[in-house]
């Protein structure tokens, strides 16, 4: 980079020739982006052709070698039960929260877009949880789910009623995940939505009030159509964060009972640095990118198509 | 008159639609509740029930518990010297290639930028596995560098920088040109100073994505003195209740919070405005 002094005879120097920056491409403008795509291609673009070719190496644990083995990995996941089990156990989790973000995300956001304080406090209530960290919030779950001494358990005792172990019930181990998940980052649909309904001119309610528009029917024909693009956005967010679920199935209950709310990063996690089958965990892992990035295009073409139509 | 009556009836619904709010953020904070009263007992009447929680004897015997096992202030230190690492890596990284891409001109610089976007769309996951064998290979895992590093890689900050720069009004720099300044000179002079608020929001969220971040901390450090505090209280719920007692647990669970909780109260403001920033990019 030319370093321009600021001496008395800059002046002089700007009219005999600038040395200063000037407009137009040089190649010494490419060190600003420099350093950040050192770490770029470092530790994101090599390890991504990296992670694709040991999907397709065959490990030897016992003399810690490994041969290619084209796509055999990919083979035996589609053979293997429990990693088809977990798909479906993703899938399943992202169908239970992701409609309930959007739906009650939605419902707090019109509920609270106003600026009085007690709106304010409540507004921070529903964020504050997001901003704990996965193990602290299955702590706090475990004493809501714990079978025996547990707040449902013992709540539901109080009633008179039977209580449930949630965490050890195979139908009931996911959707409890998806609820500890729901009350753990409602905030952030929340916020998207409030961010959006502030965006609405306010001229189109007050000429929805003239005409006497119900407060539903100004709902369908104002604020919906309006925030159809955050929608969009937060149902994309949701599904490719969901997808990636894995503290909160690994701590709260392990992927049981019998894999019933195991997901496929567990299964990842569990494959690479449990067992050390690095080629499997890695042909695993370019099968969630791929199912990741297919539902990321799908929304995106249909919202142009809905755009276009 | 039908519109003023339209009027009221809307002024009763708006109350009973907050009165209803109202109690499910009161449900919504049950838990929490639900872990500080038992973090007050005594271990030994929690073993029995705990519905033994709503009456006393209480205690902060849990608290100081945490004080005797050394445990959590190492893992609070080693969070917070990760944290500070990868915020500041990613706020000097980012603020550069911003400036970058939203002004200084070189070739192939469209084509590399849509390189990075396209980095928005890997996850983690997909280049975990390899991560975790190119730190292996250099032995450096259980090291703060091998925590810290690959957060800096994420092309978020770089997006969002870019896209703060560019709505800075170019007369700025041109003026600043017209001096005779050296572009890292108006870089760090004229325009740095400009995205203070746009620093503000990214730090934050780097700071609290990289103390609650657990996959890779969980995978990197496998040492109990290299835990963060995230990683740290996993381990801890792992073989939980056999050894320290839930009021312990709850106790900890409580403390780690805490950090991040003031962070929240302190820093509210700019953490709404960057969400909202967001949704509307």
């Amino acid at each position: 980079m030319t370093d321009a002094t600021l001496s008395p005879g800059k002046a002089v120097a700007a009219v005999k020739r600038p040395t200063g920056a000037s407009i137009g491409p040089r190649w010494s403008n490419a060190l600003f982006v420099a350093p950040y795509m050192v770490f770029y291609v470092v530790l994101l673009v090599y390890p991504l052709f990296k992670g694709i070719w040991m999907s397709m190496l065959e490990s030897d644990m016992f003399d810690d070698t490994s041969k290619f083995a084209g796509l055999a990995n990919y083979y035996r996941l589609f053979n293997d039960k429990i990693f088809i089990g977990t798909v479906w156990n993703t899938v399943l989790f992202v169908l239970m929260t992701v409609p309930v973000f959007v739906a009650i995300g939605l419902l707090l956001a019109l509920a609270l877009n106003r600026s009085d304080r007690t709106s304010a406090t409540l507004r921070a209530i529903f964020f504050g949880t997001s901003v704990l960290s996965v193990t602290i919030v299955t702590i706090i779950w475990k004493m809501m789910y714990m079978p025996g001494n547990g707040a449902i358990a013992s709540l539901m005792r109080l009633l008179g009623l039977e209580p449930i172990a949630f965490i050890t019930t195979a139908s009931l181990a996911l959707p409890a995940v998806a609820i500890t998940t729901i009350w753990w980052i409602i905030g952030l649909p929340m916020m998207l939505f409030l961010a959006a309904l502030q965006q609405i001119p306010g001229e189109l309610y007050e000429a929805a009030a003239l005409d006497n528009a119900s407060r539903w029917r100004s709902f369908w024909s104002i604020t919906l159509p309006s925030i159809r693009r955050t929608m969009l956005v937060v149902v994309i967010y949701e599904i490719v964060a969901q997808f990636q679920l894995f503290g909160q199935a690994q701590l709260l209950t392990q992927g049981g009972p019998n894999n019933a709310s195991r997901p496929i990063v567990l299964f990842i996690y569990e494959q690479g640095f449990r067992s050390w089958n690095l080629g499997y965990a890695a042909a695993a892992s370019e099968i969630l990118f791929l199912i990741m990035a297919v539902a990321a295009l799908a929304q995106f073409f249909a919202s142009r198509k809905r755009v276009e139509e | 008159m039908a519109a003023s009556e339209h009027i009221v009836g809307r002024g009763i619904g708006n109350k009973l639609i907050l009165f209803s709010v109202i109690l499910v953020a009161i449900m919504w904070m049950l838990p929490i509740a639900w872990t500080l009263l038992l973090s007050f007992k005594p271990n030994s009447e929690l073993m029995i029930s705990t519905a033994s929680a709503f009456h006393p004897p209480y205690t902060i015997k849990n608290y100081t518990d945490i004080f005797q096992s050394s445990g959590v202030f190492r893992w609070l230190w080693n969070s917070a010297v990760v944290s500070i690492g990868v915020t500041v890596g990613i706020l000097v990284l980012s603020s550069l290639a911003g400036y970058g891409f939203a002004r200084a001109e070189f070739k192939g610089r469209d084509i590399i930028f849509v390189l990075v976007l396209l980095g928005l769309a890997v996850p983690e996951q997909a280049v975990i596995i390899a991560r975790h064998q190119m730190f292996s290979d250099l032995k450096m895992h259980n090291t703060y560098p091998a925590i810290i590093l690959p957060g800096l890689s994420s092309a978020f900050g770089v997006f969002l920088m870019t896209q703060y720069f560019k709505a800075i009004p170019k007369d700025i720099d041109e003026a600043a040109m017209l001096d005779n300044a050296s572009r890292f000179k108006i870089f760090w002079k004229v325009l740095l100073p400009l995205t203070i608020p746009a620093q503000a929001t990214l730090g934050i969220f780097s700071f609290l994505g990289a103390w609650n971040d657990y996959l890779w901390p969980l995978i990197s450090a496998t040492k109990p003195e290299m835990f963060t505090i995230t990683v740290g209280m996993a381990s801890t719920q792992t073989n939980f209740a056999q050894s320290e007692g839930l009021g312990f647990l709850m106790a900890q669970a409580i403390f780690a919070g805490l950090p991040v909780f003031i962070v929240y109260l302190f820093f509210q403001k700019y953490i709404v405005r960057a969400v909202a920033g967001a949704a509307i990019n």
